[in-house]
């Protein structure tokens, strides 16, 4: 109680409603941090618990402790197929970012090309990867390309259509405007449709990070094993046919925490982008 | 742009721009304009009055460029050339992702001045406005009246012969709007550039204009005009004068002479 009487002699402000929602708003931001952390911590435990209590051999399900000991004692091959499957999915995501805006970006300058290829780009997307994996692997010799290739089509979509929408979502007045000032195809380009599309780009870009992950370890999964240069999902799947369910588990936890990691680093991209002037990254004070 | 003499009386005004039996036809049926004869002098403030429909934007679109006329003659004395013409749309019309700096630049630029070439012109149009210490300010960060000075800072940057403003305040509350109505008529004493403003509103273009164009509707045309005698500069007085109540009242008759004229045509 101590702390809001304190503000309250230096702000003149001390009706009650405005007390309260002051008050409201202090708990909301500790809550946003301590509530989803304080739950996590609470499921890991009651994971340990449950496999205690029931003495729950750890081939069947290991406890939290168990996995986070293999994930040490397994860092050496575990990190290397780490490093694998982050190098395939954030090599498709950066191709997915180059094809998705430039195929946009292509789409936007003419109407018939996006008429000729779109029904294309929908055909990849609605089709199943692990469906057109297996055709890839047999057409394609180099095993990272086809990796490559597999994730590719999952993540492009996303930042073709958002950026396509984008682009296509400029102010008719300013594009009155820009015409009045006899702008050029490419400057109108430059500093009218690319800027109006980056909230929509980078809205792309958080989907298709996950996207090219599940990409990624699908096409893994696929392509099997293939020896050199194995990912975390070669891993998963060698761990479970030798009943070594700690690794699988441990290979699993890196494999969400990459994708935990993708989307922070996506949104922390877009808040710096942003914050200056979209809607979106903006806190209004009502 | 001259700041000394003054702009001379209606009637001894140089031809700017001469629009002669201009026609558009949207769709192959639909009439916006039919046979509109106008002639813009070089100091006019010309209010285009009249209902919706009656093709005033229409008539500014085709000045701007942005259409083409199905058949009629628009010439300018001495020609169009680049920055003649500066425009001010309904909304604001801001870049969000630019600062006020930056989209005041933007006439300049895409003629491809750098910012540094063309800072002296940018903050001199912000200096008209009255905004010179928000260059560096984000849209969202103003208020609406403060956006529209940006965009009519805009407008200003190139020193155009002739402005076009659609609507420009009728966003606005009563209160912005009568601050920015006399801050325009200042703007244009200082600049004596010329002015063409669409409006719905009788008051508005009676206080602004010193010749009002009342059109009429289905099919676009003019229908009458009205002279404003009453001098500049007009201040807060004016508005509550005598003679702006009867020039009101002039202006108001012209508009209903033409809403008329349309009822009489739907009627036949």
């Amino acid at each position: 109680m101590s702390a809001p009487e304190m503000q309250n002699t230096q702000s003149p402000v001390v009706d009650l409603e405005e007390l309260q929602y002051a008050r409201a708003q202090r708990r909301d931001k500790i809550a946003k941090w301590t509530l989803p952390v304080l739950m996590l911590l609470l499921a890991i435990f009651l994971w340990d618990r449950l496999v205690v209590w029931n003495e729950i051999p750890h081939y069947i399900l290991p406890g939290p402790g168990l996995v986070i000991e293999t994930l040490i004692e397994d860092w050496g091959m575990l990190s290397d197929a780490l490093w694998v499957t982050l190098k395939i999915t954030l090599m498709a995501l950066a191709v997915a970012v180059l094809g998705g805006v430039g195929l946009a970006v292509l789409f936007t300058q003419s109407r018939y090309f996006e008429m000729a290829f779109y029904p294309f780009a929908v055909i990849l997307q609605v089709t199943p990867v692990v469906s057109i994996a297996p055709l890839i692997f047999i057409y394609v010799d180099n095993r990272l390309a086809g990796l490559l290739l597999c994730a590719w089509i999952v993540a492009f979509f996303p930042i073709l259509s958002n950026t396509t929408l984008g682009l296509n979502s400029t102010d008719h007045n300013l594009r009155d405007l820009y015409k009045i000032y006899g702008a050029t195809r490419w400057q109108r380009l430059r500093y009218l449709q690319l800027p109006t599309a980056l909230p929509y780009f980078l809205g792309g870009l958080r989907i298709a990070g996950g996207l090219a992950l599940i990409g990624a370890v699908v096409s893994e999964y696929v392509a099997g094993t293939g020896g050199i240069g194995s990912g975390l999902a070669f891993r998963i799947l060698e761990a479970g046919y030798r009943l070594n369910i700690p690794r699988m588990f441990a290979a699993l936890l890196l494999i969400a925490a990459t994708g935990v990691v993708i989307f922070t680093l996506a949104s922390l991209l877009s808040h710096a982008l942003l914050h200056k002037w979209h809607e979106s990254a903006i806190k209004r004070e009502n | 742009m001259s700041n000394t003499s003054s702009i001379p009386p209606l009637g001894q005004r140089d031809a700017l721009l001469h629009m002669a039996n201009i026609d558009k036809v949207f769709n192959g049926n639909v009439e916006a304009l039919k046979n509109l004869n106008l002639t813009v002098n070089q100091g006019d403030f010309i209010s285009l009055l009249g209902p919706s429909g009656c093709g005033k934007s229409t008539a500014l679109r085709l000045i701007a460029g942005l259409m083409r006329q199905t058949s009629g003659q628009i010439t300018w004395n001495g020609g169009l050339n680049e920055g003649d013409l500066g425009v001010v749309f309904q909304e604001p019309t801001l870049m969000p992702w630019a600062t006020v700096e930056q989209n005041v630049w933007l006439p300049h630029r895409l003629r491809g001045k750098s910012l540094d070439d063309v800072r002296g012109d940018i903050m001199w149009a912000l200096k008209m406005v009255g905004l010179e210490s928000f260059q560096k300010s984000y849209p969202r960060e103003l208020s609406g009246g403060m956006k529209m000075r940006v965009s009519i800072a805009r407008a200003l940057v190139t020193q155009p012969r002739l402005i076009l403003m659609d609507e420009p305040f009728a966003a606005l509350d009563e209160i912005t709007r009568h601050k920015l109505n006399n801050d325009l008529l200042m703007l244009r004493d200082k600049l004596k550039c010329t002015v063409i403003f669409v409006t719905h509103s009788v008051f508005e273009s009676v206080f602004l204009s010193d010749r009002i164009v009342v059109m009429a509707a289905r099919p676009g045309r003019v229908s009458s005009e009205v002279t404003v005698d009453a001098p500049y500069p007009r201040t807060e007085e004016f508005r509550t004068s005598a003679q702006y109540a009867e020039l009101c009242r002039k202006a108001s008759d012209a508009l209903h002479g033409a809403m008329n004229q349309h009822g009489e045509r739907a009627s036949a």
